[in-house]
C-alpha cells in the first residue's frame, strides 16, 4: 500500500517537473516557436513559408503544436513525453534527443557513480576512524583537511588537476572519453582506457566531496557515541566492535544515506561544468551546448531525463529507509500529530 | 577566559536581581541580551574554528566594503599586460593580459558575492527549516503534501534550472540572483531535516510535551528546533558556500551578465587565455581560486566551531562518557 501511495507521488512529481519545465521554456524570451522560425526564414528567405509548416515543424521538434491553444499543446506535450518520444535536436539536425540522451547517459553516470561510491566510501570510513579517536592529533589534522577540501569547488579542483596532471606533467589526458581510434568494446585496452581518462574528473569530484561525508560522519558517529543505549550495550558486555558497526555505524548512517541519494542530483546538475572543463561527452556536456545554441528540444530532453534519475533515486531512498531505520517503519506507522 | 569574563558582569549579577526585587527592564534585557545572544557568543569564540572562521568572514566583509576605498577600481591599463605577482606596489597581485590589476578585481568581484551569499543562505535556510520540521512532526497530509513539495524542488536539476531562470527573469540585483541560487537547494536540507524530525518526535520528551496539550508550533519551536539547530546552522554555512560555488560556476560559464567582475570570470578568462600553458600565467588563475576557497573555508571553519554552542548537553554527556564506551579502547 505504502509502495503504491510511494509511486503515486513520485509520478505526480515528475508530471510536475515536466509542466514547470513547459511553463520555463514557453517563458523564455524568443522561445523554441521563435527560434525555429526565425531558422526556417533565414534558410529559405521569407517567402515560401507558411505559417502552417512553421507550426508543424516546431511540433516536431519540441512535441506542441503552437498554433493550438495552451492546454492541447500542454497535454500533447505531456502525453509525447511519457511515451518517450522527446522530439527532435535542433542543434543537431538528423538525430532525435533520446538519441542523443542513449549515447551521453551512460558517460554520465559511470562518472557519477564512480565519484559517488568513492565519495562515500572514503568519507564514512574516514568520519568513523575520526569520531573513534576524537581529540587526537588524527581527529585534528584529519578533520582540518576535510573542512579545507570541502570548501574547494569542484571545478577548481578540476581546473588545477587540469593544470597539474595534464599540462605540466602530461600524466593523464586533458579531455576526452577514450583515446582517438580506440575501437569501442569490453576490451580490457578499452575500459582500461576508459577509467584512464576518468581518473581527473572523478577524483575532481572525489576531492572536494569525501570532506564533506567524513564530517557529517563523524558527526553522527559522536552524537550516537553519547547516547545511553551505547553506555548500556557497554556495560552489558558487547564487544566494542560489534558496538562499533552495529550500533553506533548504523545509526550514524542513516541520515546519511538520504544525503547519498541527494547528492546523485547534485553530480548530475554539476557534471554540466565538470564535462565542460574534461570536453567529456555526457549529459553535461550536451546540456551545455544546448543551452548555449538554444536548443530547446535538447535542452528539455536532458532536463527530463536527469529528473527522472534523480527521482528514481530519491524513491529508492525512500522505499529502503524502513530497511536501514526499523524505527522509521515505512511510513504506515506514522501518525499524524 | 578571565578576560572575556569581566565584560559579562550581567550573568553574575543575575542571582541577586532575581531573588525578589523587580528588575528594571533595562537590566531584564541586559539578562536576555547576555543569555541568548553574548553566552553562546563566548562560548563559540573559545574555538579556534569559530574564532579562524570569523576572522577570514570579517576579512571579507572588510574587503567588501573599506576595500572599495583603498583599492582603485579595476579597468584595463592600469599597469604592463600580465605582469607577475610583488613587483609593484599599484598592482601587488600582477596584472591580466589587458593590463587590470587582478587585486582590484578581486576587490571588487566581494560585495555582490557576499550579497548573494546573504540572500541566498538566509532564503533556503528558513525555507528548509519550516518546511522539514513541520512535515517530519506533522506527519500525515501535511507530511505528504509537503513531501511531494520537497521532491519536486529537490528533483528539478539544479545547475541547469538556475541558468534558465536567470535566462527568463534576467535578475539584475545579487540578492535576487542569491535567491535563484538556492531556489532548489533548500530542498535537500528539507529533506535531512525531516529524517532527523522523524526519529525525534518519538524521544520520550516530545511525547510529555505532547500528552501536556502543548501546541505543534510549540513543541516544534522548543523540543524539535534545539535538536537540530547545530545541523541547521551548519546547512546555513553550506548554502552560503553553496551559492559561492553556484555564482562563480555561472560567471565562470559565462552566463552571468550585468556584472563586470567576479572571481569566475577572472578564473575564465585565466584559462581561456592560456595562462595556464606556462608557469609564468599561473599566478591570474591561482589568486581567484584563493578568493574562492578562501572564502568558502571561513564559512566551513565557523559553521564547525559553532557545533559545540547548540548542542551542549550531548557534547558533555560524551565528555564524560567518552573514555569507557569508546570501542577501541577496550
Amino acid at each position: 500500500m505504502y509502495i503504491i501511495k510511494r509511486l503515486g507521488q513520485a509520478f505526480v512529481t515528475f508530471v510536475a517537473v515536466i509542466t514547470i519545465t513547459f511553463g520555463l521554456i514557453r517563458a523564455i524570451p524568443g522561445g523554441p516557436a521563435d527560434h525555429i522560425r526565425a531558422q526556417v526564414m533565414r534558410n529559405r528567405g521569407s517567402q515560401g513559408v507558411s505559417m502552417a509548416e512553421i507550426n508543424s515543424l516546431t511540433e516536431t521538434y519540441t512535441n506542441y503544436d503552437p498554433s493550438t491553444p495552451v492546454y492541447v499543446q500542454y497535454f500533447d506535450y505531456v502525453t509525447n513525453i511519457l511515451q518517450g518520444d522527446l522530439g527532435e535536436s535542433m542543434s543537431y539536425p538528423t538525430r532525435s534527443v533520446s538519441d542523443i540522451i542513449i549515447q551521453a547517459a551512460p558517460w554520465t553516470i559511470f562518472l557519477l557513480t564512480m565519484a559517488i561510491l568513492l565519495t562515500f566510501a572514503m568519507g564514512i570510513v574516514l568520519g568513523a576512524v575520526m569520531a573513534y579517536r576524537e581529540g587526537s592529533q588524527f581527529d585534528t589534522g584529519s578533520t582540518v583537511l576535510s573542512m579545507f577540501m570541502n570548501s574547494v569547488p569542484y571545478y577548481v579542483a578540476a581546473l588545477l588537476l587540469v593544470y597539474v596532471f595534464s599540462i605540466q606533467l602530461s600524466i593523464f589526458p586533458q579531455s576526452g572519453n577514450y583515446a582517438v581510434g580506440l575501437e569501442p568494446g569490453l576490451t580490457p585496452i578499452f575500459i582500461a582506457d576508459v577509467f584512464y581518462h576518468a581518473t581527473l574528473p572523478i577524483a575532481s569530484l572525489v576531492l572536494t566531496g569525501f570532506g564533506g561525508v567524513a564530517i557529517t560522519m563523524r558527526g553522527n558517529s559522536i552524537q550516537e557515541i553519547g547516547e545511553d543505549y551505547i553506555r548500556v550495550a557497554h556495560l552489558r558486555g558487547v564487544p566494542g566492535r560489534r558496538i562499533a558497526v552495529r550500533y553506533v555505524g548504523r545509526n550514524a548512517l542513516l541520515p546519511m544515506y538520504t544525503n547519498l541519494m541527494i547528492s546523485v542530483g547534485f553530480m548530475f546538475g554539476g557534471s554540466i561544468i565538470l564535462e565542460q572543463i574534461f570536453a567529456y561527452p555526457g549529459l553535461g556536456n550536451y546540456l551545455l551546448q544546448a543551452l548555449n545554441n538554444s536548443d530547446y528540444p535538447l535542452m528539455m530532453g536532458i532536463f527530463i531525463v536527469i529528473t527522472a534519475a534523480v527521482l528514481i533515486c530519491i524513491l529508492i531512498a525512500d522505499l529502503t529507509y524502513g530497511l536501514i531505520d526499523p524505527r522509521v517503519s515505512a511510513g504506515e506507522g506514522k501518525e499524524a500529530y | 577566559m578571565a578576560e572575556t569574563n569581566s565584560t559579562f558582569d550581567a550573568t553574575d549579577d543575575r542571582d541577586s536581581t532575581s531573588d525578589g526585587s523587580a528588575a528594571t527592564r533595562s537590566e531584564l534585557y541586559r539578562e536576555w541580551l547576555d543569555v541568548t545572544v553574548l553566552a553562546p557568543l563566548r562560548i563559540a569564540w573559545n574555538d579556534w574554528r569559530t574564532k579562524t572562521g570569523s576572522l577570514i568572514i570579517l576579512f571579507y566583509v572588510l574587503m567588501g566594503t573599506v576595500g572599495l576605498y583603498l583599492v582603485p577600481a579595476p579597468t584595463q591599463g592600469q599597469g604592463p599586460r600580465l605582469t607577475g605577482p610583488f613587483q609593484s606596489m599599484s598592482y601587488p597581485l600582477g596584472t591580466d593580459n589587458l593590463g587590470t590589476s587582478l587585486l582590484s578585481d578581486i576587490v571588487y568581484s566581494t560585495p555582490p558575492v557576499l550579497k548573494m551569499i546573504l540572500a541566498g543562505a538566509v532564503f533556503s535556510t528558513i525555507m528548509a527549516t519550516i518546511v522539514g520540521t513541520v512535515s517530519g512532526y506533522k506527519g500525515g497530509t501535511v507530511d505528504s503534501v509537503l513531501t511531494t513539495f520537497t521532491d519536486i524542488a529537490m528533483t528539478i536539476p539544479g545547475l541547469p534550472l538556475i541558468i534558465l531562470l536567470i535566462a527568463v527573469f534576467e535578475p539584475e540585483s545579487p540578492y535576487v540572483i542569491g535567491v535563484f541560487l538556492v531556489i532548489n537547494s533548500w530542498a535537500g536540507l528539507a529533506r535531512s531535516i525531516r529524517s532527523q524530525v522523524l526519529s525525534i518526535r518519538d524521544h520520550s520528551y516530545v511525547e510529555v510535551s505532547r500528552i501536556m496539550g502543548a501546541s505543534t508550533p510549540k513543541i516544534i519551536v522548543d523540543d524539535v528546533l534545539p535538536n537540530i539547530m547545530p545541523y541547521v546552522l551548519i546547512n546555513f554555512v553550506n548554502s552560503a558556500r553553496g551559492v559561492i560555488f553556484g555564482s562563480v560556476a555561472l560567471f565562470y560559464l559565462g552566463f552571468l551578465s550585468g556584472f563586470s567582475n567576479n572571481w569566475g570570470i577572472t578564473l575564465n578568462e585565466a584559462f581561456t587565455n592560456a595562462a595556464i600553458y606556462s608557469l609564468d600565467g599561473i599566478y591570474w588563475l591561482l589568486f581567484p581560486m584563493i578568493a574562492i576557497v578562501g572564502l568558502s573555508f571561513g564559512l566551513v571553519l565557523f559553521a564547525q566551531g559553532t557545533e559545540k554552542l547548540f548542542n551542549p548537553r550531548i557534547r558533555a554527556r560524551h565528555a564524560d562518557a567518552v573514555d569507557d564506551t569508546a570501542p577501541y579502547e577496550e
